[in-house]
């Protein structure tokens, strides 16, 4: 590790004026006097750009920059092979490497890589997981199965998984009018944008968990499905028991189209994770799973934003609307709206947008 | 790489790695020591705990001058104003705790504030370009790496102080917490699980400043004497001979660093090498003489595709 210097932090040091090329006795030297301000120019371009992106270079400069880099490029070569100075090699080194993780760096800030997300690229990258996807439905439709068919078979399983229900108007035993009570609305608007901000960072808090629990193979990821969608399956049986089961489907549907996606697709993303890792065909484990990851990670931006949707969705309309009707149509179109946005919508890739590799 | 050019920056030959640039050139790189990441990361928690704490009593200032406003009468508070200032800090929050390393690491410097303190950054393995999904996936990695299995223990801490029963759980979450934590000690590349499925690696930055011409100054300029007795020294070519380009690079570093007296060491053993009768005051020059010369004669013989690594070869 070496020490930080703090000198650099504070403005640069004072600029000492080359000394003549004919004093320097040594071929070697010569060749490093003659290139060096090309060198220093680029070093001050490379010190802008770290400070505060392109908008402070001028356009000379940055014209500039790509033959700067290969010019100090290619004195390291010639000095690796006819110069014996240390200093000189190290800092051409740390230059061109500086210089390259700049030429060579991420192409655009994250403002820029946002619009070009929404513009296709979130779409494209839900569509790379479509094998995912319909693995990661297929268990959360079996969880709802499996989380009906077990309390059906023996009610102590709603207090096992809902152990803090005891206040809850909802459970076993509950009469039709409370359960119908329990899907009305709240008076009227106040608190609810605070819930939906509550609701929203603890959801996406849960669908990153599922991503990231993709790590371990995919299998995490499937479990927290499972689970979840078992608690689903146990209030549909509950409100089924009063033949309530469209009302409920249609106060869950307001923001539950997009929040079941958007935790439909976090599962998928880490799943897509996990597979990766367990067969990783013909690439190495790591490649893989970078690749893999990458591509995930763009859709889980995605699962972020629906997260934000389904939230405000949650606090307002839900709580506001009570016709089971109007419930259904929210519901149903914010479906048809994502459905259509993830697979109709199909832009060409501009050529400043991050290329994504189609899945395998 | 390293073997050719032993800077003192990539000595520690095991964490020194070549980069291959699209030009074809081989560019020495060294993953970032995990003392380095472990502070990097120690600072920017601190920064955004910090952060958060000074947002919050904010918060807590406006909030109360709203309660003032109303002559503290909670019937007369504006519900909407302090409901407004409840969701600025969830959303603060969420923000903040993603945005701060997403948006930093994205910059020209791919750095977080800790880890431009330490001297690292981030780089995608391999010399590939960096690419925002890179940074998005090892950053939300790192919740479950670090910061859930922390929270979770905290609660059962809690749980288990009020005499409720933890059992196992406890010590499967201690057993993943201490999985990803030294995850990075059981691969090559220092590599945590957020790095695997991103595709990146944490290297150091790269930074050395151009030093002085050697071959332009005193008595190792071109017609350069000594300053003090006047004489020019002259190496003939058995002298010449005896040290490689290991020892001309110690020689450098120590004209470049030393101080004039602790030359002298050097200066003598060298005399005692090349036979030759050591004085005492004029070091500098000497050396300064010696060195270009035998630079001279290594870089011309390089010329001809014969090199010397060191006095043994």
């Amino acid at each position: 590790m070496k020490a930080p210097v703090i000198s650099s932090w504070f403005g640069r040091g004072q600029v000492e004026a080359p000394p003549d090329i004919e004093s320097a006795a040594l071929r070697s030297d010569r060749f490093r006097l003659e290139r060096e301000s090309d060198w220093k120019r680029l070093e001050a371009i490379l010190e802008r750009m770290e400070k505060g992106g392109l908008r402070r270079i001028a356009d000379d400069d940055l014209i500039a920059l790509p033959t700067l880099y290969r010019t100090a490029a290619s004195s390291l070569s010639v000095a690796r092979e006819t110069s014996l100075d240390a200093a000189t090699l190290a800092y051409l080194e740390a230059l061109v490497q500086r210089a390259w993780f700049q030429v060579y760096g991420p192409r655009q800030g994250f403002v820029r890589w946002l619009r070009g997300f929404l513009l296709g690229g979130w779409s494209r990258a839900v569509r790379a997981l479509w094998l995912d996807i319909c693995i990661a439905l297929f268990v959360m439709v079996a969880g709802t199965i499996v989380g009906w068919l077990l309390v059906a078979q023996d009610e102590a399983w709603f207090y096992r998984l809902f152990p803090g229900s005891m206040g809850d108007p909802r459970q076993p035993g509950a009469t039709r009018e409370q359960l119908l009570e329990s899907l009305g609305h709240d008076e009227g608007a106040a608190g609810l944008a605070g819930f939906a901000a509550q609701l929203f960072s603890n959801n996406s808090g849960v669908c990153i968990l599922a991503f990231a629990l993709g790590f371990a193979f995919g299998i995490p990821s499937l479990m927290l499905l499972v689970h979840n969608m078992a608690l689903l399956g146990v209030l549909l049986w509950l409100f089924n028991g009063q033949g309530l089961v469209v009302e409920l489907a249609a106060w869950l549907s307001v923001h539950g189209t997009t929040e079941l996606f958007g935790i439909l697709l976090s599962g998928a993303a880490g799943l897509h994770i996990g597979r990766a890792m367990a067969f990783p065909d013909k690439l190495p484990v790591l490649e893989a799973a970078a690749a893999a990851g990458r591509r995930s990670a763009a859709v889980m931006v995605g699962v972020v934003i629906m997260m934000v949707v389904a939230a405000l969705l949650e606090a307002f309309p839900r709580q506001l609307v009570e016709d089971t009707g109007s419930r259904f149509l929210i519901g149903g179109t914010m479906l048809v709206f994502w459905l259509a946005y993830f697979i109709l919508y199909r832009p060409a890739p501009r050529a400043g947008d991050a290329a994504l590799p189609e899945a395998a | 790489m390293s073997a050719r050019s032993p800077i003192a920056a990539h000595s520690d030959a095991r964490r020194a790695r070549t980069l291959i640039t699209p030009e074809g050139l081989a560019l020495p790189i060294a993953i970032a020591p995990l003392a380095s990441r472990a502070g990097a990361l120690i600072i920017d928690v601190m920064i955004i705990f910090f952060g958060l704490i000074v947002f919050q009593l904010a918060i807590y200032w406006i909030a109360d001058g709203v309660l003032g406003g109303t002559q503290f009468d909670p019937n007369r508070m504006s519900e909407a104003a302090i409901e407004f200032l409840g969701i600025l800090v969830a959303l603060f929050v969420f923000c903040t705790w993603y945005g701060y390393f997403l948006v930093q690491e994205l910059g020209p410097r791919g750095a977080t504030l800790g880890k431009r303190a330490v001297g690292i950054r981030i780089a995608a393995r391999g010399g590939a370009r960096l690419t925002p999904e890179a940074v998005i996936a090892r950053n939300l990695l790192r919740d479950i790496e670090i910061f859930y299995p922390l929270i979770t223990l905290l609660v059962l801490v809690i749980v288990g102080d009020r005499g409720e029963p933890v059992g196992m759980l406890g010590w499967v979450v201690t057993g993943w917490f201490g999985l990803f934590l030294l995850f990075p000690f059981f691969n090559r590349d220092r590599l945590r699980a957020g790095d695997i499925v991103a595709g990146t690696w944490v290297v150091e930055r790269p930074r050395a400043k151009l030093g002085s011409v050697l071959s332009a100054q005193g008595a190792a300029a071109a017609e350069g004497a000594s300053d003090v007795t006047g004489v020019r020294y002259d190496f003939g070519e058995a002298e010449l001979s005896i040290y490689g380009e290991k020892e001309l690079q110690t020689l450098e570093r120590m004209l470049r660093e030393s101080p004039d007296e602790a030359l002298a060491a050097a200066h003598a053993a060298i005399c005692r090498k090349i036979g030759w009768n050591p004085g005492a005051g004029d070091e500098r020059a000497f050396l300064e003489a010696f060195y270009a010369q035998l630079r001279a004669k290594l870089e011309a013989d390089m010329r001809f595709g014969k090199r010397k690594a060191d006095k043994f070869s």
